[in-house]
């Protein structure tokens, strides 16, 4: 017998005591999914929780955002930023002001050693969480593939004000269908950390070391 | 042929000696029991903090463990739905029985991907089946690469904690560690290293980019596997896990059986639960979400193993089987004054703590006496109930568990008593404060009452709940139900109630 139908086959019996076939009749859950969680002012809190994870955050309005793009990019004295092709030219020529400007194609992705070299990355964002501080991206081509916003030191991340919702639940809701189209989902809530040593909390392993959360209002 | 990764000692847990020998030999170590108190009372404090933010934590840790039995409950249905997902996905699907089958499996496909070595992101999935050992022995080096894990690996010592495997070793042992070890398995440590944990962390990170770079093979676990789209959940802080999960070909996921949720909306009330019952944050820095392959986008070869290996043991036992809810918080490990004394490598398993003590003799069996002796490893104190996400009735299993071990030992004998009410005592300081404890536990209603009081509200649970046959009635703690049962010397000397 295969290890698949043995493995099914013990689970069968295991479960031999198990009457009801529906699952949902089965056992009953009592949880009304993707609600909102009531809070003031979403935006004010989800800039607050940011900041607890020691992420800086920039806020700009629209015309103004390939500005601080390029601000940003000279006071962390970046040299080298990627960006993915479908990234919005005008922050793809701020980025340009500050740095040389590598274009990630999605059919030509750069080699490792290469994209180990780069300083910086500029990306875009699918949703955020107010209540706990996190930015999913699903890596659409204004986000790039998983490994452009990790490996470089320093993440420029866009997050449109519109995208930010109260809590998980809402968010969970969003990005089903990202899912559903198979698209890999990235959560990120302030710089990579560890609490390995004792606990303490000390930011910067082997994601990029610094966060900078460009919010566009 | 020479070891490629570093050796450790003990290799295997079986044949260990029971849990109150191991529990002595842990409590005379001082330092360990120092950097033990110190690191389980932050996490408690942390998680504590971020808990009492949630006003509907209670409905939450109710809906986790309801979404858990459901799964559980029809196991078969899920897995096989998680399966055709992932084949639609661009996945390779394999299952293993056991251990042997899934370490096979990992060493065959690393070995047709051309590669002699693996990068692996921190599971206790495969450490449970000790895979860095079968890769060894058929000549493929693995990596750890969280920095808790790295630091056990270089430290040539064992896990002692589920979530913070090094949580045994403070920052000068570390530093030493790092100073011998680092340059003999790759990019050496620099010789002006610290014990500040920043520089500590910065040399992990030097050290192992040049092994994510060149990998050609990535080994992982998963929190969570949902049915409905055939995705992987790995929740993690360093970016190691996206790192492996990114940057090699070929992604190997080690998951066990009952990872498995029913549907993607179910991932609120997890990422919800996790976070903040394990680090005690609101959202850990990184969660990785993947479904098969996606392309130029991560590894083009993806396998998943579904693995046994005991599991449908603990699934056949109708109150046992929801050990099987676990998602590895560590929060019971953090809150149980046993833990606290004794560290994680008294409890001879992967899985320490009240978990362990509950989880172990499930998946093994409890034949040998280190399994035997594990359900006794508890003042049950009822804390570990309190903090669990997914309300797992560690207490009332440990009872459970110890009927068990005392009905099958009755006909073999391994010294039960003194195996029982012995080192606990002397643990948690003498005999007669812990039974003054546990009454004054079950006084205060904090001992778990079994077969009362822990039914799931809504009409679908009750079925199962109210049919529990257990030996421990209302309000009797461990000792006085362990005197009645035990035919020992002093039944007659009923404590009062
Ligand atoms: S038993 Fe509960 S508290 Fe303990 S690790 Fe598992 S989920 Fe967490």
């Amino acid at each position: 017998m295969s290890a698949r139908d043995e493995i099914l086959g013990r689970i069968r019996g295991a479960l031999a005591d198990v009457g009801e076939p529906d699952p949902a009749r089965d056992v009953v859950l009592d949880w009304n999914y993707g609600q909102p969680l009531p809070m003031d002012d979403v935006i004010a809190r989800f800039v607050q929780r940011v900041e607890d994870y020691r992420a800086e955050v920039v806020r700009a309005d629209e015309a103004a955002l390939p500005g601080q793009i390029t601000a940003v990019l000279q006071r962390h004295g970046a040299t080298a930023v990627v960006v993915p092709a479908g990234l919005p030219e005008a922050w793809r020529d701020a980025a340009g002001a500050a740095a040389d400007v590598v274009v990630e194609q999605r059919r030509q992705p750069l080699p490792h050693d290469e994209l180990n070299r780069i300083d910086a990355v500029v990306t875009a964002s699918r949703v955020s969480i107010a209540e706990t501080g996190t930015i999913v991206l699903d890596h659409a081509p204004d986000q790039g593939r998983r490994a452009l916003s990790l490996v470089p030191d320093l993440h420029l991340c866009v997050v449109r004000e519109g995208d930010v919702v109260s809590d998980v639940g809402e968010a969970v809701g969003l990005l089903g269908i990202s899912v559903a189209s198979h698209r890999p989902l990235t959560w990120i809530s302030g710089p990579s950390a560890t609490s390995d040593i004792e606990l303490n909390r000390v930011e910067g392993v082997h994601g990029p070391r610094t966060l900078v959360v460009l919010l566009v209002g | 042929m020479t070891r490629r990764t570093p050796d450790v000692a003990p290799v295997t847990w079986l044949g260990m000696p029971a849990f109150p020998a191991n529990a002595k030999v842990q409590l005379a170590n001082d330092r360990q029991r120092a950097n033990l108190t110190h690191a389980t009372r932050t996490i408690r404090a942390k998680r504590a903090a971020v808990v009492s933010e949630v006003d509907d934590w209670e409905q939450l840790r109710l809906a986790g463990a309801a979404i858990k039995d459901r799964t559980l409950r029809h196991l078969d249905t899920y897995l096989v739905e998680f399966e055709k997902k992932l084949k639609a996905a661009g996945a390779t699907v394999h299952w293993a029985r056991d251990a042997a089958e899934a370490n096979q499996v990992v060493i065959d496909v690393t070995r047709a991907a051309g590669a002699d070595e693996v990068v692996k992101v921190k599971s206790m999935a495969t450490q449970e089946i000790e895979l860095n050992e079968a890769l060894e022995e058929a000549g493929i080096a693995a990596w750890e690469t969280d920095l808790a894990e790295l630091i056990v690996q270089l430290g040539h010592d064992s896990p002692s904690h589920i979530l913070v495997p090094a949580i045994h070793r403070n920052r000068s042992e570390i530093r030493e560690i790092f100073l011998t070890e680092m340059g003999r398995y790759g990019r050496a440590a620099p010789d002006d290293l610290t014990d500040d944990p920043g520089r500590l962390a910065e040399a992990a990170r030097i050290h192992l980019r040049e092994k994510f770079l060149r990998a050609k093979v990535a080994v992982s676990g998963a929190n969570f596997a949902v049915a409905e789209t055939g995705t992987l959940v790995v929740v993690e802080s360093e970016g190691n896990g996206r790192m492996c999960l990114t940057l090699p070909e070929t992604l190997i996921t080690v998951v066990g059986i009952e990872k498995v949720l029913p549907t993607f909306a179910d991932l609120e009330v997890f990422l919800k639960l996790l976070p903040r019952s394990s680090t005690g944050e609101r959202m850990n820095p990184y969660t990785t979400m993947w479904t098969g392959a996606h392309g130029l986008d991560g590894p083009r070869d993806v396998h998943v193993v579904l693995v046994d290996n005991g599991r449908t043991n603990a699934l056949a036992d109708q109150f046992g089987r929801q050990v099987l809810r676990c998602i590895r918080c560590s929060a019971c490990l953090n809150i149980c004054p046993v833990y606290e004394r004794v560290g994680g490598h008294a409890y001879g398993s992967v899985y320490p703590g009240p978990i362990g003590a509950v989880l172990t003799p499930q998946l093994r069996g409890h034949t040998e006496a280190i399994d035997a002796s594990l359900p006794f490893a508890s003042s049950l104190c009822g804390a570990c109930f309190d903090v669990c996400p997914v309300r797992i009735e560690i207490p009332d299993l440990l009872v459970h568990l110890r009927r068990q071990v005392v009905d099958e030992h009755k006909r073999g004998g391994l010294g039960l008593e003194r195996l029982a009410m012995g080192v606990l005592g002397e643990v948690m300081g003498n005999p007669h404060s812990l039974r003054a404890a546990q009454i004054a536990s079950t006084l205060a209603g904090k001992l778990p009452i079994p077969g009362i009081g822990r039914k799931l509200p809504g009409p679908g649970a009750s079925a199962w709940t109210t049919s529990r046959d257990l030996p421990m009635p209302a309000a009797e703690t461990f000792t006085q139900w362990w005197r009645k049962r035990s035919d020992a010397p002093g039944t007659d000397e009923e404590p009062d109630r």
